[in-house]
């Protein structure tokens, strides 16, 4: 079986966070990634809300607006990590999932860490 | 000689998209040319040098590129001695050559006018990059405190970094649509600019400047002639060219029927009506085309009653076909009204009462038909009605004076909570 762990939180939690406490939780993310290095494909912290598109196909139309998915009538049914040169390569690529035709597709910038 | 203020509004656009384009930052290019105009201030001592847009480019470009040295260095020594072996020890010429300010605004407005930014925050951006408006004066064209244009601004600058939202022209399949949106960001900022009667007005008649100021901009540097951007550039000039008959001695909006028509400047409003007539010669004509044309015709009559309402009409009639609303229909049926008079126009408006019943300028148009049908018993409450609904004081002087005229007094008037 393969799961998803999706991680839900506050992102305000993390940025009003003292550097010390975030260097704290940042060692129990690693700690948790040795722990498991044998069972996890692939794991990526997200950039903020701030930073996401929602893109949906409606009649062959494409719309891209500010901002995440925000209905609760739809629920995620999963995920692609992809390589895109910047965020129209990204759109592009939203746009053609199947699911963008009834539903939405979030477009996350994934964080990188220095 | 040019000033330094007047280099800042002409060139503060041209200038910060090239820098953008050099240092791949939109913070830092505009911080490095703020310094730029400041020192230029304390340097130039009144004597501007022979190319000043070329030393405010080079001295900006200078500093940007020491900041972004010093940062790197601070940040992450190895990055700074990777990037000084990858570097070749001389730069391209483009950024040697003191005189050549690459023009790069296209890129830059498709940046800002993106959709993966919201609407308001597509405005401020273009505001503030392209226009050279400073913070304060967005925020106090927009009506709200300068923190939170401030951080609209960051938040979407912001995420045109974090989500690497392209700067560069969209690819010729995505054009039409990405250029679609550019022209509604211009009509949102000269709607901005004319239709609201609160705020400072001198900033707002500037809106409106710079609306037009963008649309002939980006006439110049698209390529191929775009007839709906010619068209909603003939529609602003020729709305704006009647800005000073909009306006009475107090200050109160002036309806179209009884603006004083010797106010109006001729010379913009022929730039228009010349406009709108090359467009329509391009294809069939768009919305923006469409609206600028019935601008023109109403141009044309030197007095109210002189207007050509039966080609007024057709033309809604036309614009209704690419855009269906109830409000372009009603439009029209207040056109039909005096091109065919009120008792053929009233059952269109009647049509419409199920979408517009909440609209104040449904009641107000059904109100007129039934005052010149002589109704006055139901054109004294479609008149309540309206202005009830109205939003603005200097609508619900006029509607109450009407009101009055038909027979209705004031005392009947309420309104809501």
């Amino acid at each position: 079986m393969q799961y998803l762990l999706l991680i839900y939180e506050d992102e305000k939690r993390w940025s009003n966070m003292p550097q010390p406490e975030q260097e704290n939780e940042m060692a129990g993310y690693l700690a948790f990634g040795k722990e498991f290095a044998a069972s996890i494909n692939a794991g990526k912290a997200l950039q903020p809300t701030t930073t996401a598109t929602t893109v949906r196909v409606r009649n062959g139309k494409r719309l891209s607006t500010d901002g995440p998915f925000a209905e609760t009538k739809e629920q995620l049914g999963g995920f692609y990590l992809v390589d895109a040169r910047d965020l129209d390569e990204a759109i592009a690529m939203a746009a053609k999932i199947p699911g963008a035709k009834a539903g939405s597709i979030e477009v996350r910038p994934i964080m990188t860490f220095s | 000689m040019t000033s330094i203020d007047e280099l800042y509004r002409v060139e503060w656009g041209h200038l910060l998209s090239a820098l953008i384009r050099v240092l791949g930052d939109f913070d830092v290019a505009e911080d490095a040319l703020q310094d730029a105009f400041a020192a230029a201030v304390v340097e130039w001592n009144g004597a501007a040098p022979r190319n000043p847009v070329g030393w405010l480019y080079s001295t900006a470009r200078h500093r940007a590129l020491d900041r972004l040295r010093r940062r790197t260095r601070f940040e992450d020594k190895r990055v700074a001695i990777a990037e000084a072996m990858a570097t070749p020890s001389r730069a391209p010429d483009v950024l040697d050559d003191e005189d050549a300010v690459p023009d790069e605004r296209l890129r830059l407005i498709f940046t800002c006018c993106h959709p993966a930014l919201s609407a308001e925050a597509q405005v401020a951006l273009t505001l503030r990059t392209l226009c050279g408006l400073t913070t304060e004066e967005v925020a106090r064209a927009f009506l709200v405190p300068t923190a939170t244009m401030a951080q609209r601004l960051v938040r979407a600058k912001g995420k045109i970094r974090a989500a690497a939202v392209p700067y560069r022209v969209p690819e010729a399949g995505d054009l039409p649509e990405r250029l679609a949106e550019v022209l509604q960001v211009i009509y949102l900022v000269f709607n901005e600019g004319y239709a609201a009667s609160t705020g400072d007005a001198l900033v707002r008649g500037e809106l409106c400047a710079e609306a037009i100021r963008l649309a002939r901009l980006l006439r110049v540097l698209l390529r191929e002639p775009e007839p709906e951007l010619d068209g909603l550039l003939a529609l602003m000039l020729l709305h704006d060219g009647r800005r000073a008959g909009r306006v009475d001695e107090r200050g109160d909006l002036v309806r179209l029927s009884e603006q004083d028509r010797t106010r109006w400047d001729q010379v913009q409003l022929e730039e228009g009506r010349t406009l709108v007539r090359s467009t329509l010669r391009l294809g069939p004509p768009g919305p923006f085309t469409l609206e600028a044309a019935i601008a023109a015709v109403h141009s044309e009559a030197e007095r109210a009653d002189e207007t050509d309402w039966t080609q007024i009409a057709a033309l809604y009639e036309r614009l209704y076909a690419l855009h269906p609303s109830p409000v372009v229909e009603l439009n029209r049926a207040a056109a039909l009204s005096f091109a065919r008079g009120p008792a053929e126009a009233l059952p269109l408006v009647d049509a419409l009462a199920e979408p517009l019943a909440g609209f104040h300028l449904w009641h107000a148009t059904r109100a007129d038909l039934l005052r010149r049908l002589d109704r006055r018993g139901e054109a004294v409450v479609e008149y309540g009605e309206a202005y009830a609904l109205a939003g603005n004081d200097a609508e619900r002087r006029f509607l109450a004076r009407r009101m009055e005229e038909v027979g209705g007094t004031r005392g009947a008037l309420t309104l809501p909570e």
